[in-house]
């Protein structure tokens, strides 16, 4: 359970979320991610092949966080949804915000 | 040192109660109790995964942040019942609570790129029914079997 980040050779950041994303660890999620803004990393692939479930609180930081992102001239894609993850986007309306990509290689590829 | 969770079974596999202080990082060790308690085969392995945890992840979190306002010294209630029909779980909090009907709805164009407000709109969603009492403190979810 947690995140993984990984850069590829491009520099864009591959970040894994294993396990859940909720109110009790979105805060460390974000803090990776604006750690990486912040050395300079402006492309994120956010992949949840491993991830079971996404509360509203997990929603709400991937918004913020692609909001920062962007105001910083980079994107945030996401990749790797199961069917009710991808469902929990489309109610949401989430999915007009964000780049989703059936798997991480295809979201790399189309940066 | 002591288990924040306080946990009572009063039958395996039917009924179980949990008392939890109001702290957001105990929201995921106490749905995970919650599911692995459910887990005797009356929800699909699916919406026992996704739409139970994800439930009670947000009617938990809107107990501890909306309902006792993080304060420490009020704790969250959770009592499930688990029959052959369905699971029933019920959250109540400590706090003054609220009228659901006055949520804004986070799919409006103007609400999307806001960072809360979608933990009700999802809920109802994930179960099959959404019950508050009156005073809007205390929150039944129920899930049909299958």
């Amino acid at each position: 359970m947690g995140f993984s980040l990984n850069k590829d050779q491009r520099g864009i950041v591959i970040v894994g979320v294993d396990g859940q994303l909720i109110v009790g660890n979105r805060q460390e999620l974000k803090q990776k991610v604006l750690d990486a803004l912040e050395g300079g990393t402006r492309r994120f692939v956010i992949d949840f092949t491993k991830t079971g479930y996404i509360d509203s609180s997990g929603l709400g930081v991937l918004v913020s966080l692609s909001k920062k992102v962007r105001e910083q001239g980079g994107e945030l894609r996401l990749a790797g949804l199961n069917e009710d993850l991808q469902t929990l986007f489309e109610l949401t309306k989430l999915d007009t915000l964000f780049a989703i990509a059936k798997t991480p290689a295809e979201a790399l590829a189309a940066f | 040192m002591t288990d924040p969770l306080q946990v009572v079974v009063h039958r395996p596999g039917a009924a179980l109660s949990l008392t939890m202080p109001s702290d957001l990082a105990l929201v995921g060790d106490a749905v995970e109790l919650v599911a692995r308690h459910c887990d005797v085969g009356i929800l699909s392995p699916r919406r026992l995964q996704f739409n139970l945890r994800t439930a009670l992840a947000e009617a938990l979190a809107n107990a501890i942040a909306y309902g006792n306002r993080h304060d420490v010294s009020k704790s969250v209630r959770v009592e499930i019942a688990c029959r052959l029909e369905g699971v029933r779980i019920v959250v109540a909090d400590d706090g003054e609570g609220f009228d659901p009907s006055r949520v804004p709805d986070p799919t409006a164009r103007e609400n999307r790129e806001r960072e809360n407000g979608r933990g009700l709109f999802v809920l109802r969603h994930l179960v099959d029914r959404v019950e508050f009492n009156e005073r809007g403190n205390s929150i039944c979810l129920e899930l049909r079997a299958g």
